[in-house]
């Protein structure tokens, strides 16, 4: 067994050499143990060192080392290994690498893959600050790579910014250019950057001035600026209002056609007679074991719906949404976010109570896929009578009935998603879920965030009323 | 107006610009300031950075804006037009040039997009938005990127100069056809647009010419020109669209034509369509564009991909396989033999995709997973495909494989 330990993460130099020994003395990849992860140490401590062949060289195509070069900066810790694990295949086929077909050339494309679009996103996403010291101004930037690259990439930085004096400091290394020579820090935290520059206001002026807010399109900005760099970005701070905003800004700007007078004069009627036939509903077969069916209750003109999961114990037998446990901590964080619960619509993706008996007690269960189908059948209608400007969806299940797919809450959570049809879409945490955190610290801070959200979502309905 | 703060003239001469497509930063010269002489700030480096993204899911790469949204001419697509209500700024070139500079400091942008409405005469303009150009060259010695949008009817030496400090000049043809044109931009005229174009493409080429024979010969525009038509403000339909972008391609020698889908503008002018920005059509245009410039396809048979009643491509799927569905014929493609432009003609194969079939066909012969392994998805690959061990039988014949085909994801656009 051999132990080699690398000067770093994305020491490709020091692999190269002991890369080039090992595979001259024909020692199996499965033989080494890479180590780059650590401290700075000796290149062959504690193993055997494999037999040193500094003038024997062999070669490799031109390809590969560029490949190589990249794919050693990804976080893997397999990296080394695949690395020498495919040159020991390149040297019995040397054109093995141009086989994309290749699983293991296709592994580590995949690496260098990775590594090349963080390097991107590096020079796309770091943003400077302007600090005046002794000397004159310098520019100091706050950047969180996935992979080991701010080396590599600092070569881009002094080629753009020769003029100018500054650092980009990251949680592993900082970079320093003076003008002159570049040098290198150890790592830094978000503080140590100015928390401020005048110029960015400006900039965020820019960002919202150049958006259309009539072509809102939130899935091609997330694809290419993903969550994970937001908050280093001044920018972004802006982007929930600007896509809550689009809608509003796009109907002021289309003359929208007002809604038909007959649809909305028989609304309450139609309400009524679907309410009659859901009470009615077998469309599976959750009904055998549930009391009676739970419709949604309130206004059938309401701006506002919310959507839950299913009826709970107590709402089962009541015959009403939301009136449990669950609904009663909703009522308070309703008024503590100022929305009046009487003008919206609330109601349920499921309206039959699913549960599994345990002694005398009934356990709630979650629904499944087609439950939530069969009941969307129901939603639908329900949303298409009262068509509500904001619709909130209350847990995941709530989530996949609003969009027939399955959602992330974590994800989605916290910004509005345009609906078909021009309704605002909110997709947040059930009140249940409030009920179900242990940690009575998180469970505060995360009732504060849910009534936060629906403070948020109050603002946005006063704006498109 | 005097009282407007700088930040209060952005938002009015950036909300102005915000109508062009193009923010494309990519394929000029090769350059930085840690090279030569010292004291410069910037670089270009091939491929064109996206700073940001905006919510509406298009780059944002460039400071784009207006020197000035007042214009003399009345276009009535155009919220800049004469007889709109929309409140007017003016930049100094000094505010331009500062602007750009401290955002590139500060690496918001690669660098700037410059437009301006019309002032006192076309001449007098375009002398201004030279003068930006110059000063960030000459006085700031700023290597970054520089797009002018020139003006058809300005002094050719102006235009020369321009073409001297940017590095893609483009002039918009802006609607699809001659007609359009009459209508809706009175004040244009297409005979010009295209003398101007013209002038700019030998400008280009005597410019990449001289380089290529002397050293120190000035660059002139070396990412080339560009221009932008509007999707469904007039009646144009997809064939007389596509039909012209070919053109201009061939004869102006264009690197990239832009689409732009009429966006609902405020206060908009009485003859126009009020309605959503087609934005699928749009992106069928961008992908036809694609398919023009990257895949072999000619203009003619683009056409036979659109519907003969509306003349328009389908929106439902991608032009690419409405085309494959009319030539059946020329399916299925066998991907260990057939030559490169026949494999880039089978839906859901991309040139990437292609490239990487055609290496790896010489080490093996590729099988249905091969294919899975270096494409995005095998599913709709499979009836127009023969691998080694994969033979559509009647897929490719049945009448319905419309719907048997997963429907396209809704994709991001094209343009960087």
């Amino acid at each position: 067994m051999y132990r080699v330990r690398l000067n770093g993460p994305d020491d490709f130099d020091g692999w190269r050499r002991a890369a080039r020994a090992f595979a001259l003395a024909g020692i199996a990849p499965a033989d080494i143990v890479w180590q780059g992860d650590a401290e700075a140490g000796d290149l062959f401590a504690a193993g055997a060192p494999p037999p040193t062949a500094d003038d024997a060289r062999f070669s490799v195509p031109r390809a590969f080392v560029e490949l190589a070069e990249r794919a050693i900066l990804h976080r893997d810790p397999q990296r080394f290994a695949l690395l020498y694990t495919l040159l020991m295949q390149l040297r019995e086929r040397p054109a093995s690498l141009e086989d994309r077909a290749d699983p293991l050339v296709r592994r580590v494309e995949g690496l260098a893959k990775a590594v090349r679009r963080d390097m991107h996103k590096m020079r796309a996403f770091v943003r400077f600050r302007e600090l005046a010291d002794a000397e004159g101004p310098r520019f100091i930037a706050w950047f969180e790579p996935e992979h080991h690259i701010v080396r590599a990439n600092a070569g881009f930085f002094v080629r753009r910014f020769a003029s100018m004096r500054w650092s980009i400091l990251t949680p592993e290394i900082g970079i320093h250019w003076d003008g002159e020579t570049l040098t290198e820090g150890p790592g830094a935290t978000r503080g140590d950057v100015p928390a401020d520059d005048p110029v960015e206001d400006i900039w965020k002026g820019y960002y919202a001035a150049i958006f259309n807010p009539a072509r809102l399109k939130i899935g091609a900005m997330l694809s290419e600026m993903p969550r994970k760099y937001w908050r280093n970005l001044p920018e972004a701070t802006l982007i929930p209002e600007l896509v809550a905003g689009a809608q509003a800004r796009e109907a002021a700007m289309i003359a929208t056609p007002a809604r038909p007078a007959a649809r909305r004069g028989n609304a309450a009627p139609a309400w009524q007679a679907l309410r009659e036939e859901a009470m009615g509903c077998t469309r599976c077969p959750l009904y055998r074991d549930a009391t009676q069916t739970v419709f949604g209750e309130g206004p059938v003109d309401a701006p506002l719906m919310f959507i839950g999961e299913q009826p709970g114990d107590q709402e089962d037998l009541a015959g009403r949404p939301f009136v449990g446990p669950a609904g009663q901590l909703f009522d308070r964080a309703l008024e503590e976010a100022g929305i009046d619960r009487r003008q919206a619509y609330v109601t349920n993706a499921v309206k039959h109570f699913k549960h599994e008996r345990r002694g005398k007690r009934r356990i709630h269960q979650t629904p499944e896929t087609p439950e939530i189908q069969a009941c969307r059948w129901w939603l639908t209608q329900e949303l298409e009578l009262i068509r509500p400007r904001i619709i909130v969806a209350l847990g995941a299940t709530a989530g996949r009935a609003l969009l027939g797919k399955a959602v992330t809450i974590s994800r989605v959570r916290g910004a509005p998603i345009a609906l078909e049809g021009g309704a605002q879409g909110w997709i947040t945490v059930h009140p249940s879920y409030l009920l179900r955190v242990p940690d009575e610290a998180r469970k505060a801070e995360e009732r504060k965030r849910f009534v936060e959200e629906l403070r948020e979502i109050g603002e946005q309905m006063k704006a498109l009323i | 107006m005097a009282a407007l703060t700088t930040c209060q003239k952005l938002e009015i001469l950036a909300d102005a610009a915000k109508y062009d497509a193009s923010c494309a930063s990519s394929g000029t010269a090769k350059r930085d300031s840690a090279s030569g002489r010292k004291g410069g700030i910037g670089s270009t480096e091939g491929m064109g950075i996206c700073h940001a993204y905006a919510p509406d899911g298009r780059c944002i790469s460039l400071l784009k804006i207006l020197l000035t949204n007042s214009c003399i001419f009345d276009c009535h697509y155009c919220i800049n037009r004469r007889s709109s209500d929309v409140r007017r700024a003016r930049f100094t070139a000094r505010e331009v040039v500062d602007l750009t500079i401290s955002f590139y400091r500060r690496n918001y942008i690669e660098g700037l997009f410059l437009s301006s409405g019309i002032i006192r005469s076309s001449d007098y303009t375009m002398e201004q938005m030279v003068e930006v150009a110059r000063s960030l060259r000459e006085e700031h010695d700023f290597r970054g990127y520089i797009h002018l949008k020139t003006i058809p009817d300005a002094d050719p030496e102006l235009a020369h100069q321009a073409g001297l400090y940017a590095d893609r000049l483009s002039i918009n043809v802006e609607l699809p056809t001659e007609q359009g044109l009459r209508t809706l931009a009175p004040e244009k005229n297409r005979r010009q647009i295209e003398t101007a174009m013209a002038g700019m493409r030998s400008a280009i080429e005597d410019g990449s010419d001289a380089s290529r024979r002397y050293a120190h010969a000035p660059r002139f525009a070396p990412a080339g020109q560009s221009t932008q038509m509007i999707v469904g403000a007039d009646q144009a339909d997809d064939c007389a669209i596509i039909r012209r972008a070919s053109s201009l391609y061939s004869r102006h020698k264009l690197r990239r034509v832009y689409y732009s889908a009429f966006s609902p503008i405020p206060s908009p002018s009485s003859i126009l369509p009020l309605k959503r920005p087609p934005l699928m059509r749009e992106h069928r245009l961008y992908q036809s564009d694609w398919m023009m410039r990257f895949y072999g396809y000619s203009a003619v048979e683009l056409e036979s991909a659109t519907d003969p009643q509306t003349g328009c491509l389908p929106l439902d799927i991608d032009p690419k396989l409405a085309w494959a569905l009319r030539h059946r014929e020329a399916f299925p493609v066998d991907v260990n033999r057939a030559p490169r432009e026949a494999l880039l003609r089978v839906p859901g194969l991309g040139v990437k995709a292609v490239d990487r079939i055609i290496v790896s066909r010489r080490h093996r012969r590729l099988g249905l997973d091969d294919v899975a392994r270096l494409t995005q998805s095998i599913a709709k690959l499979r009836p127009f495909l023969i691998a080694a061990d994969w033979r559509p039988v009647q897929l490719a014949d049945r009448i319905d494989l419309r719907p048997q085909l997963p429907p396209a994801d809704a994709q991001y656009e094209l343009f960087r």
